[in-house]
């Protein structure tokens, strides 16, 4: 740990300073700030996107609750306290406070754990949110099993499939900050509500500056006869990893980002299906209800006569452990990727 | 009545006229709430007769209001928290010309935008939907501060049910009030006593109820929630306080089905459907008795 932690403004510095039994700052050397805000520098990209929107003059108000430090809006709490609502321990009414200042003109951007988020407030999001069709914006981050040894309370691998059977809903998960950046922006005249499904901020950068996000439009990194990926969100970054290790094992696989998987991109997803042999859908959720059904619908749907499978958690509880021994246990690294596919392959008589 | 704000002469009085107008009004409430159910075929009688003072007394003297112009951004909000008896405001919305009475007399038939729970979407002049208890109470909130952001002077009125306050959410949003000095949220507990099991007190007790609002920071007024004269002042003098810093909240003690003799206090009415000929009886009892 450095002992200038530099992302930190100086007065947040001062106040997380441990102080000795004089009240002195105690030395550098014996201190540290807590690796959470230290390693969520993807999230911290939250908080200067929602910066701009305030100083653009957009009706943007934020609101967490108690997770400033987590989600990495202290920043924008520190820059814009007339646009931040901190709502404590109590996400229900969080969200219902949401709609309520929607009614009044404004656009509130809510920001918690998306296990809490997704699951806890249900109900307030169809009811208060969705039903009576108001532009809140829901952000669920420390998505999928990303929150490791912290437990199943904290695993969020049912929230695209609550979110998605809730109409007049938007789900998208965005793969990294840039994208996550360019969404928000895409969706930010939208009438109704979306729910931003992200990682925790320690994803790897897939995405550059000048990347093109179209709302509902599915980025389709390369195209493979045998095998197409079909992932988005925290499962794009190993799945383009995977799919680099299969190519050069000899095997034609492309991969999809699908980053909206509500309204889904039925156009590409048929297209690929027409043109490779196999699917797999990647995702860090429940393989019930998320985005691999989602696929598996508009295939059924359309007749489609290409097999998918859906990798990902298989209607099962994670146990707890390191985030990336987690991902290495359920084959949703890049190596534990490319060996599902590989095998997949084999049984199919492919590879 | 005890009142934090009022505590040197009480609340101010009303004129005669506007009070004979609100007692008249809340028998018009009960008047068509019987009326709707027989087309429903089911309803809330009894939740509806215990808040229809208050319904009446908000309506027509307390809320600024903008019939023409059902969003108007200044106008006040009213959420029924309690939205069970919804089928009680629906006569005052058409009364004051939101609704057209052809619609009001399709209550909850197939299509028609007036259901047993109230509609933001489909109904003007509902300014919140509800049916989930606990919710519109955070909801107001949620207006409320956004009236302070947005630097507008409406105010925003919650009514809800006792029973209602058993509801976690209720608690979240009232410490969060507290905690932000919202004097421009106004609750108001319908105490009727009842809840669809029986007594709230002896399904699951919400007392002490004023000491638990104060704790969170509120100020508390109890009123009798059929005295005319004392909710309409109450209501009124809450409004025009300007020097309030505390959200407050009106515990409004009612009788659950006031109005109807058999009803009143009888738990069994919380869901029911007059027979045609007890009907008739119960406007007889309405109209003698306004």
């Amino acid at each position: 740990m450095s002992a200038e932690p530099t992302i930190l403004p100086e007065g947040l510095v001062e106040r997380l300073t441990p102080r000795g039994a004089d009240g002195a700052p105690m030395t550098s050397g014996s201190w540290h700030i807590p690796s959470m805000l230290t390693q969520s520098n993807g999230l911290l990209s939250l908080g200067r996107n929602l910066g701009e929107l305030v100083e653009e003059g957009r009706p943007a108000v934020v609101l967490t609750p108690d997770l400033a430090f987590s989600n990495g809006l202290w920043g924008f709490r520190e820059q814009h306290p007339e646009r931040f609502l901190q709502m404590g321990i109590s996400e229900q009414n969080m969200v219902s406070v949401a709609a309520g200042l929607a009614t009044t003109g404004l656009q509130p951007y809510v920001a918690a754990f998306s296990s809490f988020l997704a699951l806890l407030c249900c109900e307030q999001i169809r009811t208060d949110i969705a039903y009576t069709q108001l532009p809140v914006r829901l952000i669920g981050h420390h998505s999928g099993i990303s929150f490791g040894f912290y437990g199943t309370s904290h695993h969020a691998t049912e929230d695209i499939a609550i979110m998605r059977s809730i109409a007049n809903m938007t789900v998208v998960a965005p793969a990294d900050p840039i994208q996550m950046g360019k969404a928000m922006r895409a969706y930010v005249d939208h009438p109704l509500p979306v729910f931003f499904r992200m990682g925790r901020g320690r994803e790897p950068q897939v995405y550059s500056g000048d990347a093109e996000f179209v709302p509902g439009k599915a980025i389709v990194h390369s195209t493979g006869s045998d095998l197409t990926i079909i992932t988005g969100g925290t499962s794009l970054h190993p799945s383009l990893a995977a799919a680099k290790m299969l190519r050069e094992a000899g095997v034609d696989v492309g991969v999809v980002d699908l980053h909206t998987v509500k309204p889904i991109d039925r156009e590409t997803i048929l297209a690929v299906a027409g043109s490779t042999r196999q699917l797999m859908s990647v995702e860090e959720h429940n393989v019930l209800g998320g985005l691999g059904s989602a696929v598996a619908e508009v295939l059924t749907e359309e007749g489609a006569a290409v097999p998918l499978h859906r990798h990902g958690i298989r209607d099962e509880y994670a146990p707890v452990g390191p985030p990336t021994h987690l991902y290495r246990h359920y084959r949703l690294d890049a190596p534990g990727i490319a060996t599902e596919a590989r095998e997949l392959l084999q049984r199919r008589g492919l590879l | 009545m005890s009142s934090p704000q009022f505590d040197a002469s009480g609340p101010p009085a009303v004129e005669e006229e506007v009070l004979d107008r609100v007692r008249e009004r809340a028998y018009f409430v009960r008047a068509e709430t019987v009326r709707l159910i027989s087309i429903a075929k089911t309803g809330h009688y009894s939740s509806t007769f215990s808040c229809a003072e208050i319904l009446a007394a908000l309506y027509y003297d307390t809320l600024r209001l903008f019939p023409g112009e059902p969003r108007h951004p200044d106008r006040d909000r009213f959420l029924m928290g309690k939205g069970h008896a919804a089928v009680g405001v629906y006569p005052i919305l058409a009364d004051l010309g939101y609704l057209d009475r052809e619609v009001l007399d399709g209550y909850t038939r197939l299509g028609n935008p007036l259901g047993d729970h109230p509609d933001m979407t489909k109904v003007p002049g509902v300014d919140f939907s509800s049916g989930s208890l606990g919710h519109n109470l955070s909801v107001g909130l949620g207006m409320a501060l956004g009236a302070k952001m947005t630097g507008r002077q409406f105010l925003t009125w919650v009514l809800l049910g006792d029973g209602e306050q058993l509801e976690g959410q209720i608690w979240e949003a009232a410490a969060a009030a507290g905690h932000y000095g919202t004097s421009n949220l106004v609750a108001v507990v319908d105490r009727n006593g009842y809840c669809l099991d029986g007594k709230v007190d002896d399904v699951i007790t919400v007392e002490p109820l004023p000491d638990r609002w104060k704790a969170f920071g509120w100020d508390v007024i109890e009123v009798d929630g059929h005295d005319v004269a004392a909710v309409t002042s109450t209501f009124r003098a809450l409004r025009d306080d300007t020097s309030r810093t505390k959200p407050a909240v009106v515990i409004a003690h009612t009788v659950k089905g006031k109005g109807v003799g058999f009803m009143e206090r009888d738990f069994g009415w919380h869901l029911g459907w007059l027979a045609p000929e007890d009907e008739a009886a119960v406007h007889r009892e309405l109209e003698e008795t306004r």
